[in-house]
């Protein structure tokens, strides 16, 4: 039987904080999130991130609505917020920094969301091995034990960035002014 | 094949102005003859990582499932409103700053849940830079009323 989604990561967290939070910390920004045009435009807010797990909120917004008679939001709205969140939850588990790319993505969609109210997504990633990071996810609202949406998704880990974290820092801010991540 | 009255065209070709989520990301319905391609012209909200710079892979995702849902509803008709059940995005290729294209397919239609295929490119047909299969849950047949 798979664990649930919902479950929190059984492993010990190690101390400090993963690589790609503490760059986030240094340049002022949540990465693969505030640096996101997309996540912008959506309005995804950063609920927690730590070692192997995250969370995200979508708030609802009537832009979003897939099915106009009823005010309930689009499918594409739930792959999104966990496609996100499942990145962010695979970076948090390296231990050092490497380019990450979705391979496969799957949401199993339980229920519509209920409309005026925003979506959480949390996400846990449960494995990770020399090249690929599984993660589990669920889109909730109030109840994680009753998911609108739950997820399955694998990242490819790509090359280390052969860069130090202060060196990094320096670039992320860099870009930050030229406007690189601006819309 | 359902035979498609004017209205019907005129229906599937306004569907993305009629769904705010389909307006908000910007795409638009190609139909041709009886064949759907959607378009997904680039714009920088619909960027993830500002680096590469790449498409976010959500919007591919949606793209792809608003496609497959425009498809079965131009099989079976708007009152189908058909609902995913569960998608399986497998992403090939980052999407570059530039327009998307996408086409669906029904692969089994049932009369609850219809499995339809759907795929993505850019400037290449040939090489796609996702691919959708998904289980959609199909309105319940009602009773044809005579217009």
């Amino acid at each position: 039987m798979n664990p649930s989604s919902s479950d929190p990561p059984q492993r010990e967290k190690p101390a400090g904080r993963p690589v790609f939070l503490q760059l986030g910390d240094q340049v002022g920004f949540m990465p693969l999130l505030e640096e996101l045009p997309h996540a912008r435009a959506l309005g995804l807010e950063l609920v927690f991130a730590d070692w192997y797990e995250a969370e995200l909120r979508q708030p609802y917004r009537k832009e979003l609505v897939g099915y106009p008679e009823t005010g309930v939001i689009h499918g594409g709205v739930v792959t999104t917020l966990l496609d996100n969140v499942s990145g962010i939850a695979a970076t948090c588990s390296l231990h050092e920094f490497r380019l990450l790319a979705t391979l496969d993505l799957r949401i199993d969609y339980m229920k519509p969301a209920e409309p005026e109210k925003a979506l959480n997504g949390y996400a846990h990633c449960y494995k990770v091995t020399e090249n690929v990071a599984f993660v589990r996810g669920i889109a909730y609202q109030g109840d994680r034990s009753n998911p609108v949406a739950t997820s399955s998704a694998s990242f490819m880990l790509n090359e280390r960035i052969d860069l130090d974290i202060d060196q990094q820092v320096e670039i992320m801010k860099s870009l930050r002014e030229q406007g690189v991540f601006g819309d | 094949m359902t035979d498609h009255s004017e209205k019907e065209r005129v229906q599937i070709e306004k569907l993305c102005a009629d769904i705010p989520y389909a307006a908000f990301l910007g795409i638009q319905m190609d139909l041709k003859g009886s064949e759907i391609t959607t378009v997904l012209p680039y714009q920088r909200k619909l960027i993830g990582n500002p680096l590469l710079p790449a498409l976010h892979g959500g919007v591919i995702s949606a793209l792809l499932e608003l496609t497959a849902m425009a498809e079965l509803m131009w099989a079976l008709g708007p009152s189908a409103l058909p609902k995913p059940v569960d998608v399986n995005i497998a992403y090939l290729r980052s999407g570059r700053p530039q327009d998307t294209y996408a086409r669906a397919f029904v692969v089994k239609q049932g009369r609850r849940v219809a499995h339809v295929s759907a795929e993505a490119w850019q400037s290449e047909r040939a090489k796609p830079i996702a691919t959708l299969q998904g289980h959609f849950l199909l309105k319940a047949p009602v009773e044809e009323e005579k217009s």
